[in-house]
């Protein structure tokens, strides 16, 4: 598009610049003129007349509630925004196809190769801080010393007592650990070498009530692993989603591959879809993977009883906020749920197998990792026992590296990760960094060097500059492919103004969405934080 | 790392000494960059900073910089009526634009940054890095011969009230550096106005007027240049030639339309830049280049130039249709072979903080710049340059642009929530 418009200003330039050859105006031209300016009069008014009445059938095909697709076949030109955007791939048969073009791809060393390793780690925890909003300190109802089963209830809320949190393992309850204040921050197992599984009533799916089944979940821990937009938050036993998003496929830098992920567990996720349709009136959407040359898994692209929706594009195109921001924009006080893909398949073999399966696919990967692959483990599991050894001053991040959370080895997976990303320290000074840096460094910019070739980044956590006001403008709109005004929703955020805050759609964001709006940031403006600030404030509010 | 330990060493208390430690601070970061790491966001940082942003946009202007202390020179010999080729003498015209040239760098520097660090030492905050593309600019729009202490009013006017009573860096209204520009130009007209002060070192532009040589051209750069064996000279003898005209294209556009301009300039010496004008403002394809840079290091807004470009055209075409006036008759291309339109649009109006922060709202202001910058120009009766002007009135009305697009983005979300 910029290439495009350079190009454009560039022959406009040229055309000027020759304009001596022209400008010259001869009188004997002046009938032919004149019935020129007619005949060109004539065609615009024709085709101002086509315009307006494709105009009208596309309105009214919209007031018809046909989605972006179909009403596209309605009109007779092209929409501008198709003529230049991706190619539909031929695997994409049925949903809508979206083509994004904000974003940006960080391409980095270490990307785990696809095979499974064996599961080192022993120790597993429930952290409660992982949900948002929780009390800081819920009540507890295992001791240190008990012998618990998967499934078992570990602890729930003071405050909504009725949301359970269970044991993704079993074994004994080994410590309970406070962090600040006092918090309850792990309830930490040692796992059985053979996972033992609390036996759960089976539930006939076919005859019962909604509320039956949200009773059940709330029972066997499946309602945890749903999470409720806007704030992010473990959604309310009372609340009724609008519609339920699920992302097959994370662009997030080294992110694991899915459809490798979900290999042979396609029952077991179809009968968590299953189970999803039943909470909400409206659908179940599937945001599945149309970057690749191949087609996503066929657990995805096969799925029955839910919407599909295929998205081409950089970063964050596999956030399901963005996909949501794509399919059907939370507007007014919507609330929808979202899961991941693992997520659904836990909640599935509830069902399926009657039984709380939190086990879990996770990537090892980042430059630091020997033999970045694939472990098969369970959730909350030991991050250093699954990492093995790493060299000193390396970071280990349970997640990717825009959105993750800093661990030490001692500390356990959080609860939605699926990766664990290890990088260097850059906690080294460097002459003239900022104008002639020594080695190859990842950026949205465009100007560094290495950004025209096809590098992968060795990249540290040095801030690369300090802190400073908002100066430059439009660089967070450029990795962000929502109909959104970040900087100015920031601003919103630090003055406190609620009414610009919801109007700006801070509804429609979470921590993640703008975590590359945050690496990009030419200021090191701590974007992730200042919008957990905002959410905070509203959802206090609401 | 020997250097950086002695540097560590040197290090002024902060308490003790502020004003000091704010000066180190600045310069040690200018040499090294930092070694903090990303604390509770993401885990990896852009490589790109505030300072290299700066830095690229300076890097842009060197050219007009390189081309306007020779132009500087070549503008006073013309009027001499020796070396009339612009690299003819070039040894005497850069030693006399570099002597014009660096007296206003300097002092438009050590006023604005000394107001700068002052201010960061006061506040307790880190040296910010805007003036450094301001202080870079306001040499390039200034006439060669201003008189430096009206210059440092000037500056320590547009720092002190355009930019360190609005909070600093990032927060100004107003570019700082037209600021600086218009506060000569309402305080001190005769400066930076008229027919006669875009020629540096002449009594007057008149025929038989003296050059105007200081002892540093006939003490110190005529025995230098003798010694290295050329043969021309500073003449402190010359005068001014019969029939000379230090009248800028668009005064004389403004008295006779296009023909009376291309009666004392050549279309590509107006295109190259050899005519007199601000320092850095006459040569179109330099600072074309340096756009060009802008543009691909995706510095400044491209949105910005494109929509200012089209703005001037169709006003000049409207102009062209009204005809009224010599000036308005003046074909509507010919009109950016005049004047600093070009470098208004690259450097000026491009401003990421003063211009409107929206992508669409950066289209309407660009277009409003150049629509306004064109009426001023050719309308004015004064003054027959319009883009300071329309780019700091525009300056105002960025934050209401983009207060109408943000309310269309509103609205669209509040109008998804009651379908």
């Amino acid at each position: 598009m910029k290439n495009n418009t350079l190009y454009t200003f560039l022959v406009a330039l040229f055309l000027f610049s020759s304009n001596n050859a022209f400008a010259a105006d001869s009188a004997s031209g002046s009938s032919i003129l004149n019935i020129g300016m007619w005949a060109v009069a004539i065609l615009i008014i024709f085709f101002l007349i086509i315009q307006v009445s494709d105009n009208l059938i596309r309105i009214e095909g919209k007031e018809a509630g046909l989605d972006a697709d179909q009403q596209a076949g309605l009109s007779l030109f092209p929409s501008f925004s198709n003529l230049f955007s991706a190619k539909k791939p031929e695997y994409v048969n049925e949903g809508a196809f979206y083509a994004l073009k904000a974003g940006h791809n960080i391409a980095l060393e270490g990307e785990a190769e696809k095979v499974i390793k064996q599961n080192n780690a022993t120790t597993f925890a429930v952290q409660p801080q992982n949900f948002v909003g929780i009390s800081p300190i819920p009540k507890v109802t295992v001791a240190v010393g008990d012998e618990v089963k998967a499934g078992d209830v570990v602890c729930f809320d003071k405050k909504r007592p009725d949301i359970k949190y269970v044991a993704p393992v079993s074994g004994e309850v080994i410590a309970v650990n406070r962090g600040a204040k006092r918090s309850i921050k792990e309830i930490v197992i040692l796992a059985d070498k053979e996972i033992n599984y609390k036996v759960l009533p089976k539930l006939d799916l076919a005859n019962t009530s909604r509320e039956a089944l949200v009773n059940y979940l709330l029972e066997t821990g499946g309602w945890t692993m749903i999470r409720q937009r806007p704030f992010g938050i473990v959604p309310d036993v009372a609340d009724v989603p609008k519609e339920i998003f699920i992302s097959t496929f994370d662009s997030a830098p080294l992110a694991p591959d899915l459809s490798f992920v979900v290999e042979g567990k396609g029952a077991a996720f179809q009968k968590g879809l299953d189970v999803l349709s039943m909470l909400t009136d409206g659908a179940v959407h599937l945001g599945l993977d149309a970057r690749g040359d191949a087609a996503p898994s066929a657990v995805f692209t096969g799925a029955t009883g839910v919407k599909k929706h295929w998205f081409h594009g950089k970063h964050p195109v596999g956030n399901v906020g963005i996909q949501i921001h794509h399919i059907s924009p939370i507007a007014g006080t919507d609330k929808v749920w979202t899961l991941g893909v693992q997520e659904v398949i836990t909640l599935g073999k509830i069902f399926a197998e009657g039984k709380f399966d939190a086990s879990r696919v996770i990537a090892l990967t980042g430059a630091e990792t020997t033999a970045p692959a694939y472990v098969n483990t369970y959730l909350g599991a030991n991050v250093g026992s699954l990492i093995g050894e790493v060299k000193d001053n390396v970071r280990l991040v349970s997640g990717d590296v825009l959105s993750g959370q800093e661990k030490t080895k001692e500390e356990f997976l959080d609860f939605s990760d699926d990766q664990i990303t290890t990088i260097k320290e850059g906690n080294e000074y460097e002459m003239f960094g900022w104008l002639a840096p020594m080695d190859a460094r990842p950026s949205v910019s465009q100007t560094f060097l290495s950004g025209l070739a096809d590098v992968t980044y060795e990249a540290n956590t040095n801030t690369h500059g300090e802190k400073r006001a908002f100066v430059v403008t439009g660089q967070y709109e450029k990795v962000l492919p929502m109909d959104i005004y970040p900087q100015h929703l920031m601003k919103a955020i630090l003055v406190n103004d609620f009414e610009r805050m919801e109007g700006l759609g801070i509804n429609e964001l979470l921590e993640e969405d703008v975590a590359l709006c945050e690496f990009a940031c030419t200021s090191k403006q701590p974007l992730q934080k200042i919008l957990r600030e905002g959410l905070e404030i509203m959802r206090e509010q609401a | 790392m020997g250097l950086l330990d002695t540097l560590k060493k040197i290090e002024p208390d902060k308490k003790e000494s502020p004003f000091l430690h704010t000066l180190y601070d600045g310069f040690f970061t200018f040499a090294f960059a930092p070694d903090s790491v990303a604390k509770g966001g993401t885990h990896i940082k852009d490589g790109i900073d505030l300072k290299r942003t700066m830095v690229l946009v300076v890097l842009a202007m060197q050219l007009c910089y390189l081309f306007g202390s020779i132009n500087i020179g070549h503008q006073h010999f013309s009027a001499l009526g020796m070396y009339p080729g612009f690299v003819q003498g070039l040894h005497l015209k850069l030693a006399y634009g570099l002597v014009k040239l660096l007296p206003i760098f300097i002092v438009s520097n050590v006023v604005g940054l000394g107001i700068e660090f002052w201010y960061a030492a006061k506040k307790g905050h880190a040296i910010e890095e805007g003036y450094l593309v301001s202080g870079a600019l306001i040499p390039l729009i200034m006439p060669p011969d201003i008189p430096l202490l009206w210059l440092a009013f000037a500056v320590a006017f547009a720092v002190i009230i355009g930019k360190e009573a609005f909070g600093g860096t990032g927060m100004n209204i107003l570019n700082v550096a037209l600021l600086a520009r218009v506060f000569i130009f309402f305080a001190y007209p005769t400066t930076i106005s008229g027919d006669e002060v875009w020629v540096a070192g002449l009594e007057k532009p008149e025929a038989g007027a003296l050059a105007d040589y200081g002892a540093i051209f006939t003490g110190f750069f005529n025995p230098l240049f003798e010694s290295l064996g050329f043969t021309s000279l500073f003449n402190p003898e010359a005068t001014v030639i019969d029939g000379y005209t230090a009248a800028t294209p668009l005064s004389l556009a403004y008295q006779g339309g296009w023909e009376n301009v291309t009666s004392v300039y050549s279309e590509s010496q107006m295109w190259w830049g050899a005519i007199p004008g601000s320092i850095g403002e006459t040569s179109k394809p330099l600072i074309l280049a340096g756009a060009a840079i802008l543009i691909a290091t995706g510095i400044a807004s491209w949105r910005i130039m494109l929509s200012m470009f089209v703005g001037a055209a169709v006003m000049a075409m409207l102009l062209n249709a009204w005809d009224a006036t010599p000036f308005m008759s003046v074909p509507w291309y010919y009109q950016f072979w005049m004047g600093s339109f070009f470098f208004a649009m690259a450097f000026m109006a491009t401003d990421p903080v003063t211009a409107a922060s929206t992508n669409r709202g950066k289209i309407i202001y660009g277009f409003l710049i150049g629509f306004v910058g064109m009426i001023i120009r050719v309308l004015n009766p004064a003054y027959p340059e319009g883009w300071m002007l329309a780019i700091l009135f525009m300056n105002v009305f960025a934050p209401l642009i983009d207060h109408y697009v943000l309310d269309a983005n509103m609205t669209r979300r509040m109008n998804r929530a009651n379908a």
